[in-house]
């Protein structure tokens, strides 16, 4: 499916181009988003080697499997197929408790490196349904402090730029548990 | 509640690493190699994830300069302002899940127009702090780790 629309927006946009008489933009943007995306990987190439580090590190002093342990209760629920205390769970809590708390930098390694375990138990390069639920939640995205959002409303001279926490911590509540609810639906039906 | 939040974000990493590392000598963990080590299967992550961003980003680049997708979203407006959902954050709900650059340029201009106190800046600024963008976290997590097929069997 993903081979169908990544090219489908690709020709959309390139066959749209021709009757709306934007191919020079196109053309510009094809290379624009090339070298976003370099420089995309190039800032996160930094935080990848420094966390992937550090997790190296506290994988083999223990602490991983201290946290796969704590975690246990919690996902356990979500993530029936991964065993007991395996590293995945502690990789998963430490993704979930690095959103919460707005440290998107270190979210991305430590979520990659409860994917890589994921993809261990499975040994397949599609993607497993542990994988699926991970995902479901990192896009609703569990956070307690909009960081970014309150910035710009600062920016903006915003009387009280914190007031959407409350209504953003509602909203990111409602999308997880829908997400969740609706990856169990298509889990059914998928295993049927 | 809300500085109080901010401190411990800024405390948290440090002290996170302090303790990671101490822990490290205590059990006689000889961190610095073991770092390098893992620092190495860092590098090899975020090569495996370039031609995966790459492709993506382009896509998406190629569809909002056409003006594909600002001819979508003038098309879905007025069907979503028919059922009460504000036209002026239409683009934004559209946008978000596809391109998080996009989608936080459009919330600014929402705030800086009907300013941030209005009912649209808030409604827009708690559309952008409440998700993540989708495409992007798929492509990230799936792409650093080679899944190429993203549906299971």
């Amino acid at each position: 499916m993903i081979n169908i629309i990544w090219a489908m927006m690709a020709i959309i946009g390139i066959v749209f181009a021709m009757f709306n008489g934007t191919m020079e933009q196109v053309n510009e943007a094809l290379f624009k988003g090339a070298n976003e995306a370099v420089t995309l990987v190039l800032s996160l190439t930094s935080v990848l080697v420094f966390w992937v580090g550090i997790m190296r590190v506290a994988e083999e002093a223990g602490i991983l499997r201290q946290f796969a342990k704590m975690s246990r209760p919690l996902v356990k629920r979500l993530f029936p197929e991964i065993p007991q205390d395996h590293p995945a769970m502690g990789y998963i809590l430490a993704n979930f408790s690095a959103n919460l708390f707005g440290l998107g930098n270190a979210a991305t390694p430590m979520g990659i490196k409860a994917m890589e375990e994921m993809k261990k138990l499975s040994q397949s390069d599609r993607a497993s349904n542990s994988m699926i639920t991970f995902l479901v939640i990192n896009t609703s995205s569990i956070t307690l402090i909009p960081t970014t959002v309150i910035a710009i409303r600062m920016q903006y001279q915003s009387a009280a730029p914190t007031e959407i926490v409350a209504s953003t911590i509602l909203a990111t509540m409602i999308a997880t548990i829908s997400g969740i609810i609706i990856d169990r639906i298509f889990r059914k039906i998928r295993d049927r | 509640m809300i500085e109080w939040m901010t401190t411990i974000s800024i405390w948290l990493v440090p002290i996170t690493v302090m303790m990671v590392l101490l822990t490290a000598i205590i059990k006689k963990v000889p961190a610095y190699e073991v770092f390098v080590e893992g620092g190495k299967e860092g590098l090899k992550m975020s090569v495996s994830l370039l031609p995966f961003l790459l492709g993506m980003l382009v896509a998406i680049a190629i569809l909002r300069s056409s003006g594909a997708l600002e001819a979508f979203i003038s098309f879905i407006q007025p069907l979503l302002s028919s059922i009460g959902f504000p036209a002026e954050v239409a683009p934004l709900a559209i946008l978000r899940p596809i391109s998080g650059t996009a989608a936080l340029s459009v919330t600014s201009e929402i705030i800086q127009t009907y300013g941030p106190d209005s009912f649209l800046g808030r409604l827009a600024s708690t559309m952008q702090g409440s998700t993540d963008t989708t495409l992007y976290i798929l492509t990230v997590y799936f792409g650093a780790i080679g899944i190429k097929k993203w549906e299971t069997p």
